[in-house]
């Protein structure tokens, strides 16, 4: 059991699937020679004006609505002034109070089960071009590259509803599940078309101690007062002094300071970033709480039903909030590296972009949007589950591939007649096959009804597993069915009862040993019987007839 | 009314002008008298008016997702201040 629970909150930019810029007709692809997409919009010139890409707005509003976002009926947008090389004009597009979509959740499968993640808004903005730096420190100049710049993204926050590192990776999966099925974007993030940066600090539980006590008449304590050693006591005076502000929960907490978590390349970077950064917090609270750390409870506050109280740091005589930090992820070291406090709030001068003009989203719109979703991950789970009876893990496996796999599977499962075993073969060698061939499933060789009739096959001669994988490998290789794969690996089923008994007779006789001990109790001493059995077959025998012929057998032992 | 110097100071920083203590005087006094003279506006009584996004009355301005062509590298960085390779040249800036 950790000793602090994690709070994590996400910002996602993905990419648009456009051909073109979201202001321009330059092209968006990714690997062009530098500043060979640029146009005057791209480079800021005096009296370029951009015009809005429809189909970009198109895939904003997809999303937000795959996302359950409330979507505004009419949005505009703003501009956010800083001066960098990226953004030769001096200030991005973007959307500040009027965003085009708010409120919404995406729903992820985490181990104790479904879990709603809230989202917090979701904005249409345009990049910014891509710096590279003198790596060496030589201070050479800095080198742009505008192609990047005025490609569209869409901009998702997520609410701090992340519990854990392994719940963040959960909502990326399922984000770039969802955003590829509605083909929203691609989601590369090797390309850049899916970046993440994440918010985590951590609450640290205080539980009331009876040290505590001596304060407890005092609701003017000073914060100099609870703080003076920075022993658990201190810790557990700010939480008696607390105790009747407390919620349902009873449970007070120690907030650390928000870190934003940066450069962040890969899903699992996120997790190892975050698990290092949370145990990193605890350690620096660990260390700071009574020497530069304080909690003082009458700066508590609500957060999800229990109170938190934000440490903050003495300063001139009096306690101030401990700034927000920005924190690189070093990969190779596999640490975060605080880059800085952000002692003041950024000033971006947002002011409403007055070289383009509001839209109003009416339900023509709406409906178009709706029309383009189809069936999404969540609920294509939850139907796997009711209308073929496959386990949540089962289920979750096959969507996770995309549609183009369910409907294999749904097809498959159709015709077999069996959805569990198809969703087994589907699974395993399938998925398997597929992964080793670099294949999509559309390239597969073994057409859904072939699949289908070598499960039917299995089920009704006794095929056994092993033997049944050869045949599948001879289908994938062969594009042959299955009756053909049979005859080619001159593979035929023995289901001869008198033959079989016959050999059945002469294994029991051949191993005492084994049948004395299945006489004990040991029931799985049968198996090796049945090893001999198929040995002598070559693994060709009905293994059900076996199975049945073998009990009795025994049972005439 | 001119404006408090600490503010002109700050505006001038984010626009990144290095105004001299004679400069910040005069964009004091004329700020001040910029702000003065539209917060006329504020006598205006707006209960129930919803507020404007655009000045223009127009809406859903859109183009076609269609390629146009883009500007050649050399047309592109014809006017960088300096230029490396098929980069734009920039003093090396930290974040």
């Amino acid at each position: 059991m950790s000793p602090y629970r994690t709070i994590i909150g996400l910002e996602v930019h993905v990419q648009l699937l456009t051909r073109t810029k979201l202001f321009c007709g330059c092209s968006t692809k990714f690997g062009l020679p530098p500043n060979s997409a640029t146009c005057p919009v791209c480079a800021g010139l005096p009296g370029a004006l951009p015009v809005m890409n429809r189909m970009a707005f198109e895939l904003a509003l997809k999303a937000a609505m795959a996302l359950n976002c409330q979507i505004a009926s009419l949005t505009k947008w703003d501009r956010k002034n800083y001066f960098y090389p990226d953004l030769p004009k001096n200030y991005q597009i973007s959307q500040y109070d009027l965003p085009f979509s708010k409120a919404g959740w995406l729903q992820i499968e985490c181990p104790g089960g479904a879990k709603k993640i809230g989202i917090i808004r979701a904005h249409l903005e345009e990049d910014a071009g891509k710096m590279l730096h003198d790596e060496q420190g030589g201070g050479r100049d800095s080198l742009v590259d505008l192609n990047r710049t005025g490609v569209p993204l869409l901009e998702i926050v997520s609410q701090p509803d992340l519990r854990a590192p392994e719940e963040a990776k959960a909502y990326l999966e399922e984000m770039r599940l969802l955003l590829r099925e509605i083909e929203v974007s691609d989601c590369e993030m090797q390309e850049g078309s899916l970046r993440c940066d994440a918010n985590v600090n951590i609450h640290i539980p205080i539980s009331p101690s009876p040290v505590a006590s001596s304060f407890s008449r005092e609701p003017t304590a000073s914060a100099d007062r609870i703080q003076p050693h920075g022993t658990p006591s201190a810790l557990a005076a700010g939480s008696r002094l607390n105790v009747e502000s407390t919620g349902a929960e009873g449970e007070t907490f120690a907030a650390t300071p928000i870190v934003e978590i940066k450069n962040l390349n890969s899903f699992r970077g996120v997790e190892r970033a975050l698990k290092y950064e949370a145990e990193r917090q605890f350690q620096e609270y660990q260390q700071k709480l009574g020497s530069v750390w304080n909690v003082d409870p009458r700066s508590a506050r609500n957060f999800a039903g229990s109170t938190v109280i934000p440490v903050q740091e003495k300063r001139n005589g009096s306690l101030v909030m401990v700034a927000k930090a920005t924190a690189g992820w070093n990969e190779k070291r596999g640490v975060t590296e605080i880059q800085r406090r952000k002692e003041e709030a950024a000033d971006y001068r947002y002011f409403p972009e007055p070289d383009l003009v509001p839209i109003l989203i009416d339900s023509l719109m709406l409906e178009k949007a709706r029309a383009g979703l189809g069936e999404l991950p969540a609920a294509q789970r939850n139907r796997l589950q009711t209308e073929y009876g496959l386990s949540p893990y089962d289920a979750s496996v096959l969507s996770s591939q995309g549609r183009a796999v369910v409907a294999y599977f749904e097809q498959t499962a159709g015709l077999s007649g069996d959805p569990k075993e198809t969703s087994n073969w589907i699974s395993n060698e399938v998925l398997q096959t597929l992964n080793d061939r670099k294949q999509q499933i559309r390239e597969f060789a073994i057409p859904p009804a072939s699949l289908a009739g070598l499960i039917q096959e299995v089920k009704s001669s006794g095929l056994n597993k092993q033997r049944a994988r050869e045949v599948f490998a001879e289908m994938a290789n062969s594009d042959a069915t299955v009756k053909a794969a049979l005859a080619k690996l001159g593979y035929q089923v023995v289901s001869d009862e008198s033959q079989l008994r016959e050999i059945v007779r002469r294994a029991v006789a051949a191993n005492p040993k084994a049948v004395a001990d299945f006489k004990k109790g040991k029931v799985k001493a049968a198996d090796a019987i049945k090893g001999a059995v198929m040995r002598e077959t070559k693994g060709m025998a009905n293994t059900e007839l076996v199975q049945r012929l073998l009990a009795e057998e025994l049972d005439a032992v | 009314m001119a404006l408090p110097l600490e503010h002109v100071r700050w505006v001038a920083h984010l626009a990144r002008l290095d105004l001299t203590p004679a400069e910040l005087e005069a964009m004091a006094r004329d700020l001040g008298a910029i702000i003065e003279y539209v917060n006329q506006l504020q006598a205006l009584h707006t209960d129930g008016v919803e507020p404007l996004a655009h000045a223009l009355d127009l809406q859903n301005v859109f183009r076609a997702d269609e390629l146009a062509p883009s500007l050649t590298v050399d047309a592109a960085l014809a006017n960088a201040p300096a230029r490396r390779g098929d980069f734009y040249a920039v003093p090396a800036v930290l974040d």
